[in-house]
Order: structure tokens, then C-alpha cells, then sequence
């Protein structure tokens, strides 16, 4: 297995090339603005660096920070028709309620909201009311809109409301992308109609991107399927990213946790990424990050998204050290540490700076910092190592110890032991594990709904077909899919031993994707 | 009479809700949509008055309002202002009498603010009071029940224009059972307007200035956390708590019965408390604890998990494992605490075979 695993920061563009369970190649570029052009000049020099033995590629696997940062700068977005089906409920919180209104003045396209929807158990709210729906397209059409959100109450559940606004909506605007709420989210309707409105206002620059990525892979000579990482650390296909990218949002702490797992081997740990700016503490659960169990926000609007639970502290290689003041950070010198540290010819003391007086490292002209009072280094040193510690132990949700990975940049200011933490390991190629981890990323398939009124293992049964069925469409390989996650919840004051059931599959992405079926006559 | 009513400022939305969600004690519901109700109902340029109780003439007519049903339906069918005023409109058709003011059947959770949603639609004021000055699982579990009033009638109303009144009941536990039905019925969720009080009684067996009280909680916390101080510490001062536990949960059992909430949670003790495990029972709200198997509190008082850092209440639904929790007490109103009170929303009331221990007693 040959896969290439790029990860899109905000800084660098970071390849690798992972041959089986090795890590053949790496490189770091910087980002451009355009994203593509980082990529095919990391693609270039990852196969310029491996002379002949580039071999043929079986998958590329890219994490971006590009969709996030559209709907975090308000660029590149699209107008959105949100369609609303529930009322008479929730008449008096229409869609964009509670966005921020400078994101909303740049989304929202149109607003309607038709009667319909279901009730918990499938009954129906009240009927469809399609003429309203048919109304809606036309004064879609008429604005000159083309990507509408669907959100339907409890679609979760029973999807039948979107699908039928789907096909009347596509009756009159034939051209228009259609984002369906059941698609994306889970039981929460302004979470969900959140997400649904996002992933429509991001489409079309998904469709640009994923294309322009394609293009890039092909300029860069490399023949392979294209997948672009999600926020749980697993992997989509292109074609299925292009319909939800919002998927993709804050992949990039998740790919490192991942790789950082990959490379030590480690599949139960704390793992702390150190940055420039800040450090990243999660922690890792049979190779994967604990996700955030609470809403989450993205530029400003409130969803559900699958992020991992991650805590970030102000303290990075680039950290600003006040000695006068006796304070650490928040503020880093960021890239410009390689003209501004004190060990690079600059003149301001960071973190790097402290850690390369202290012998945890050796960057840069040590001589520049042998002149600093040992009693300022030896305060800021425990002051970094306070830092991770109560980071560390806010993060920790188990009480026997484990081990910690250190990975980034900066990780050299991790100290060697840690309370409650059994060892502290270090990697090889620990500054691309983002990448690493793009590269290794499984295909996953989820769900979480309301079944009611039959047994509960008829209930976890059914849930798991759909939540394989998911990750099938998302590119997976069939023979390899195992049931990751599963947890069922008993619903208070439903009759029908109503109950809530998250189910979540993971499997090897399939390489090369599934053709036709031969003819076989 | 004095100069009574207090305009309620838009300022003190968030920390009504925040406090009310710690009076919770565990459920009660996140009053989030509520709240968005709310901002948007003073943006439109409407308000909101507070009453005394002790300002109500004997004889005023007081309608007291809930949203009653499952909270993960009103994940989905938002609350709306409109059906939360239709079943006041609707008691009033059926006595034939206007209201005079509204007040909240329970402070704990959303319901806190069901009053001020129909009193911005309705120009009533809201009686700074409620009737469990926590939330309950059971409408059986108000103070007027354990005050032995009239538990009928009751009006209700869902967002299809369908509306019950039950004219009669023979007992606040079989106005529990009929209602409860028809809120079933319509989708587990609906509004509700339960048997109207006067203003004598409201004074007489209502919690008083319990609206205050949530506001002035929230508040406390808010400040806290801008502030970056200890947003558990100072609920604690602002709300007469106390201190009970501090550690990690490690263990979470959910089921349910009878259409409630039940479970248990264990936590493990941190910092002070090391070395000791607090085990948790809740029916939709925390019920009973423990410190290493011997009972610590129970309801009446209120057991309330708070998060270590930000002092976020946690819902028995969103409690799970892992999380860094501070356990803290707040004292059940008075009339709860008495034998009268103690029968309906004691510890045998919820079957356990425990007295009810006084913690804020030994305290002093």
C-alpha cells in the first residue's frame, strides 16, 4: 500500500509518503494562497526526493483548513435558501436565528418556512404542503439562487419531507445543488439547519477546490483517487466530500492526534501538539480522539459537528517570554520565529529561546542565549512545564496512567515526566504527523436517531445497517468495516421504549474505488 | 400600595437562564430556545414586568404555565411564544375571567422562562415566584399540591390549534396521569396552564422570589466566568450553596422506567476528596448521593453537577464519563423540607427508604 498524505495548514503545506507502515518521504512547503498551488509543489518535491522509487500511488489523502477558513473570514461563500418544513412549529425561530449577523448578511438568500415535518415516533407533523414548496422554488429561481438547505423536523428520524422538497425544488431549478438536512446532522433542529445552511453556502467553492486538487494530483503525475479528511479522523471520497464539505471542518488536530498514534504505535494515550502559537491536548481512545460532546462552533454559529475534544493553551516554540514580568504568552512571534528568536540572530525571547538555554534543545546559535539569568530560564521552565501539566490533567479522563506523545514543532518543551503519565514518547517525523495522519485516515459511516416502538436490538441492528451503508457510499473497502462506536440512550417521558442510538463504523478506504461490475456474459 | 412592578431589563435574559439552569438540578430542560424566544421578543420592542407576590391582591387570578413533554422533542419542535400563550387564552375562555399575572410552575430548567414568553405576548406581569423553586419530575411535585389546592382545571394546547381542558381530577397525581396523556398524544410535547391560583394562595404556598433568586445565580456565575474567577464558587455564595464533592465520573447507567429518566452515575473523587467515590441516582433531576455508600443528600435539596472549570450545569443527559465535576448542594425551600412537604418530594417519594438529612442544618 503506497497512499500520499498531505495535510493544508494555515503556515505549511506538509507530504508525506507512507509505504505500507513506513514513512518514505516528507516534505514541508509553504502554503499559497490559492491552496493548490502548496499542493502541487508539495506533490512535486515528495516524488523529486524519491528519484525512482516513486512507484505507482494507490490513494492521496488531503486535510484543508480551506472550508473552515471561508466560513471563518466570510470569503469565497456562496447565497443560501434556507427551507424550513415544520411549521406550525417553530415559527418564531426561523432560520439564522442566533447567527452572527455579519455571516448572515453574506448567507442568507431567502427564507421559507412550510408546513410538514414528523413527529418523534415517524407520525406526521401535519401534511406536506407542497404548493408551498413549489412557491418557495420559484421565488428561489426568481432571486437567482442556487444552493438550498432543507431541514425538515425530526429528518432524522424519517427523511421523507426532504426527499419530497428535493424533487420539487429540482423540478424547477434543475441546476440546483440541494443540501438535506438528514444527510449532515443529528437529532437538534437549529444545530442541524445550522449545518445544512453552512454546507450550502460552502458547495460550490468545495466543487472548485476538490476539482482544482484533481488537477493538481494529475499536474503533480500522480494517477490515484483523491479523499479529503473529516473532522473525526477518517477520510471521504472526493465525490462524496464535494456534496458535504462541512464535514472536512477542523480536520487538522484530529489528522495529527492520528498520526501521532500511527508513528509511536500508542492507541491509548494523551497527546500534546505542540505549535508555534499554542499547544493542542487531547486525548487518544483505540487510536482515535475523544470527541467533544457539546455543541461547537464555527465562525460564530452554533452546530453538532464531530470534533475532538480538544483543550489549547497559549504556549508554543514561538511564545513570547516576559521576564520582567514573569508572564508567558499568550503572544508568539508565529512564523517569524526564524528572523525574530533571540537564537536566530533576532530580538525577542521565546519559548525556543528559554528551552535551547535550558539544553532541552539545540536550534539556532545557542551562544545568543548563554548570557540569560539561569534563575529567569529556570522560572520559565517550570512555567511551560505547569502549563502542560494542569493541561495534561484537565484532559485526562482516566485515572491509570498513560502514556503521552509529544508531536509538533515545538515539542521539546514537553517535559520528560509528567504526573499520571507513565512515559513521555517521542517520535520520529513528529513535525508531519498531521500528514501522517491524513495518509493512514480509515472511511467511517454514522448515525444517530430516534428508533421507537421495537426492541432494542432490532433498534441497534438497524442502526448499524444504515451507519455501514454510510460509510460504503463514502468510499469504503466493505470486507474491512467494524462497528467503532455504539451506544444506545433511553429517551425520558416517550412512551415506545423510545430510544436514541449512535452507531459509527469505520473500515480501509477502498483503493482503487469500486468499478461497474464486469458484463459477464 | 407601593410602587411595585420592576421592568425586567433584556440585560437580565441570559442570567435568568443560566440560573435556571442550575436550579435545574439536573433537568428541567436547556432553556436555550427559550432564550432566543426571548431576545427576539425584546428586539420586537416588548417587555417584560416582575411582580412581588407580595404585591398580588388576595383575589387576583394568577395563571401558572409549563412546557410539558420530553426535552429531546423540543430539541426539534422549537418553543414558541404564540402556543405557550394559547392555553392561558384558553383557561381564561373557560372561567370566563382574565388573568392578572403568570408565574412559572417550575424555576428549574426552560420553564423558568414559559412565564416571560406569554407575558410578552400577554402585557401580564410575572410573579417573582414558582412552585418547586427547582424543577420536579412530576406536576404533583408543586407546592400547591403539597398545600393541598384544588388541582383543576387544567388547559392544554399544541402547535396544531388542538387544545384539552380537563375539567376535573380526582387527585394532582390523576391530573398528572390525564395530562399527561394528552401531552403524549400530541407529540410529548405541549403548553400547559394548570389550575389557577389566587393571589392569596400564590403568597401562602408559592416558593417566593425564586425569580430573583435564578437571576441573581446566573448572574453571579456570569460575572465569574468574565471575570476569571471560580464560576462554581461564587453560585455557591450567591446561592446559600454548599460545597459537596469535587472529581472525576467515571461510570454512567442510564434506563428508562415509566416514561422517566432514571440512572446512576459514580464519580470519583479529585483533590480533596481523594480516595472517596460520590454515587448519584437521578430521575430526570439528581435525586440521592452518596459518599462511599452512605447517604450524603437527597431531594428536597438540590444536587447539582456543575463543570470544575466552567461551571457549566450538567444535565443527567449530557452527564458522562470522564468529565471533571464539582458537586454542589442548594437548599430546598422551607415548606419542602417539612413532613407535609416531604411526602410529596422527599426521598420516599422517589422510593428510596432514606429520611431526608438536613446538610445546610448541620452546617450552621
Amino acid at each position: 500500500m503506497r497512499r500520499i498524505g498531505i495535510d493544508v495548514g494555515g503556515t505549511n503545506t506538509d507530504a508525506v509518503l507512507l509505504v505500507d507502515d513506513r514513512v518514505a518521504a516528507a516534505v514541508k512547503t509553504p502554503t499559497t494562497d490559492d491552496v493548490t498551488g502548496g499542493v502541487v509543489d508539495a506533490l512535486r518535491r515528495l516524488i523529486a526526493s524519491l528519484g525512482d522509487s516513486a512507484g505507482p500511488i494507490d490513494a492521496v489523502m488531503i486535510g484543508t483548513t480551506h472550508f473552515t477558513n471561508a466560513v471563518v473570514q466570510r470569503r469565497g461563500l456562496a447565497r443560501v435558501a434556507a427551507v424550513r418544513i415544520g411549521l406550525p412549529s417553530g415559527a418564531s425561530l426561523p432560520p439564522f436565528i442566533d447567527w452572527p449577523p455579519d455571516l448572515a448578511e453574506v448567507v442568507r438568500g431567502h427564507v421559507a418556512m412550510v408546513e410538514g415535518g414528523h413527529e418523534y415516533d415517524g407520525r406526521p407533523l401535519v401534511p406536506l404542503d407542497t404548493e408551498a414548496l413549489r412557491q418557495a422554488a420559484r421565488r428561489i429561481r426568481d432571486a437567482g439562487i442556487t444552493s438550498v438547505a432543507v431541514t425538515a423536523v425530526f429528518s432524522p428520524l424519517t427523511s421523507e419531507c426532504e426527499g419530497r422538497a428535493a424533487d420539487i425544488l429540482r423540478a424547477v431549478l434543475p441546476d440546483v445543488h440541494v443540501t438535506l438536512s438528514h444527510e449532515l446532522g443529528r437529532i437538534g433542529l437549529l444545530e442541524r439547519e445550522n449545518a445544512t445552511i453552512l454546507n450550502a453556502s460552502i458547495i460550490d467553492l468545495a466543487h472548485r477546490t476538490t476539482r482544482a486538487l484533481r488537477e493538481a494530483i494529475a499536474e503533480a503525475g500522480v494517477t490515484a483517487p483523491l479523499f479529503l479528511t473529516q473532522n473525526d479522523g477518517t477520510v471521504m471520497r472526493a465525490e462524496f466530500a464535494e456534496a458535504f464539505p462541512v464535514y472536512s471542518f477542523a480536520s487538522g488536530p484530529t489528522n495529527s492526534m492520528r498520526g501521532a498514534a500511527f508513528l509511536s504505535g500508542v492507541r491509548d494515550a494523551m497527546v500534546v501538539d505542540v505549535g508555534g502559537t499554542t499547544s493542542d491536548i487531547g486525548h487518544l481512545k483505540g487510536g482515535f480522539p475523544r470527541e467533544a460532546n457539546r455543541t461547537v462552533d464555527v465562525g460564530g454559529v452554533r452546530t453538532l459537528f464531530r470534533m475532538p475534544d480538544l483543550l489549547s493553551l497559549g504556549l508554543g516554540g514561538g511564545t513570547l517570554v516576559d521576564p520582567d514580568e514573569r508572564r508567558i504568552g499568550p503572544e508568539s512571534v508565529g512564523h517569524r520565529i526564524t528572523r525574530e528568536a533571540l537564537v536566530f540572530g533576532g530580538g525577542k525571547l521565546t519559548a525556543t529561546d528559554v528551552a535551547v538555554a535550558a539544553g532541552l534543545v539545540r536550534i539556532g546559535d545557542p551562544s545568543r542565549v548563554a548570557s540569560l539569568p539561569p534563575e529567569t530560564v529556570r522560572l520559565a521552565v517550570a512555567t511551560f512545564r505547569e502549563m502542560i501539566e494542569e493541561g495534561v490533567d484537565r484532559m485526562k479522563v482516566d485515572a491509570r496512567p498513560l502514556p503521552l506523545l509529544a508531536v509538533g514543532g515545538g515539542s521539546f518543551l514537553v517535559p520528560e515526566e509528567l504526573p499520571g503519565i507513565g512515559e513521555v514518547v517521542r517520535v520520529e517525523h513528529a513535525a508531519v504527523a498531521n500528514a501522517v495522519g491524513a495518509a493512514i485516515a480509515q472511511v467511517s459511516g454514522e448515525i444517530d436517531r430516534i428508533f421507537s416502538g421495537m426492541a432494542r436490538e432490532e433498534a441497534l441492528a438497524r442502526a448499524e445497517a444504515i451507519a455501514r451503508r454510510r460509510a460504503l457510499e463514502a468510499g469504503a473497502e466493505p470486507s474491512s468495516l467494524e462497528v467503532v462506536e455504539l451506544e444506545d440512550l433511553p429517551l425520558a417521558y416517550l412512551p415506545g421504549d423510545a430510544r436514541r442510538v449512535r452507531v459509527r463504523v469505520v473500515g480501509a478506504a477502498a483503493t482503487p474505488l469500486p468499478e461497474p461490475a464486469p458484463d459477464p456474459r | 400600595m407601593p410602587p411595585s412592578y420592576r421592568d425586567v431589563p433584556e440585560d437580565d435574559l441570559q442570567p435568568l437562564a443560566t440560573g435556571a439552569w442550575i436550579l435545574g438540578a439536573g433537568g428541567g430542560g436547556d432553556p436555550y430556545h427559550a432564550l432566543l424566544n426571548m431576545r427576539r421578543l425584546y428586539g420586537e420592542g416588548r417587555s417584560v414586568r416582575l411582580l412581588p407576590p407580595e404585591a398580588l391582591d388576595d383575589d387576583a387570578l394568577v395563571a401558572v404555565v409549563s412546557t410539558m413533554g420530553a426535552p429531546l422533542v423540543s430539541e426539534e419542535r422549537l418553543v414558541d411564544p404564540a402556543v405557550c400563550a394559547r392555553p392561558v387564552r384558553m383557561m381564561e375562555e373557560y372561567l370566563g375571567r382574565r388573568f392578572d399575572a403568570v408565574m412559572s410552575l417550575e424555576i428549574g430548567g426552560a420553564n423558568a422562562l414559559q412565564p416571560f414568553m406569554v407575558a410578552a405576548l400577554t402585557a401580564l406581569p410575572v410573579v417573582d415566584a414558582d412552585t418547586m423553586g427547582r424543577a420536579y419530575p412530576e406536576a404533583q411535585m408543586s407546592s400547591f399540591a403539597i398545600g393541598d389546592l384544588r388541582p383543576w382545571p387544567l388547559t392544554l394546547a399544541d402547535v396544531r390549534d388542538n387544545g384539552v381542558v380537563v375539567a376535573r381530577a380526582a387527585s394532582w397525581k390523576w391530573m398528572e396521569r390525564l395530562s399527561r396523556k394528552a401531552c403524549t398524544e400530541v407529540g410529548s410535547v405541549a403548553a400547559t396552564c394548570k389550575a389557577p391560583r389566587s393571589g392569596r394562595e400564590v403568597r401562602e404556598w408559592g416558593i417566593l422570589h425564586t425569580v430573583t433568586r435564578a437571576i441573581a445565580l446566573g448572574r453571579a456565575v456570569e460575572d465569574a466566568r468574565r471575570h476569571k474567577e471560580d464560576p462554581v464558587q461564587a453560585a455557591i455564595a450567591a446561592g446559600g450553596g454548599m460545597a459537596i464533592f469535587t472529581g472525576k465520573v467515571t461510570d454512567v447507567e442510564r434506563r428508562t422506567t415509566e416514561g422517566f429518566l432514571r440512572g446512576s452515575a459514580r464519580i470519583e473523587g479529585l483533590v480533596d476528596d481523594a480516595g472517596s467515590t460520590f454515587s448519584v441516582d437521578f430521575q430526570n433531576e439528581f435525586t440521592v448521593g452518596w459518599i462511599d455508600g452512605v447517604p450524603r443528600l437527597s431531594v428536597p435539596d438540590l444536587i447539582c453537577v456543575m463543570d470544575q472549570v466552567s461551571g457549566e450545569a450538567i444535565g443527567t443527559e449530557a452527564l458522562r464519563y470522564g468529565q471533571r465535576v464539582r458537586v454542589v448542594a442548594f437548599p430546598a425551600p422551607e415548606l419542602q423540607t417539612r413532613p407535609r412537604g416531604l411526602r410529596y418530594v422527599g426521598p420516599r417519594a422517589f422510593g428510596y427508604d432514606l429520611d431526608f438529612r438536613y446538610v445546610f442544618e448541620e452546617a450552621s
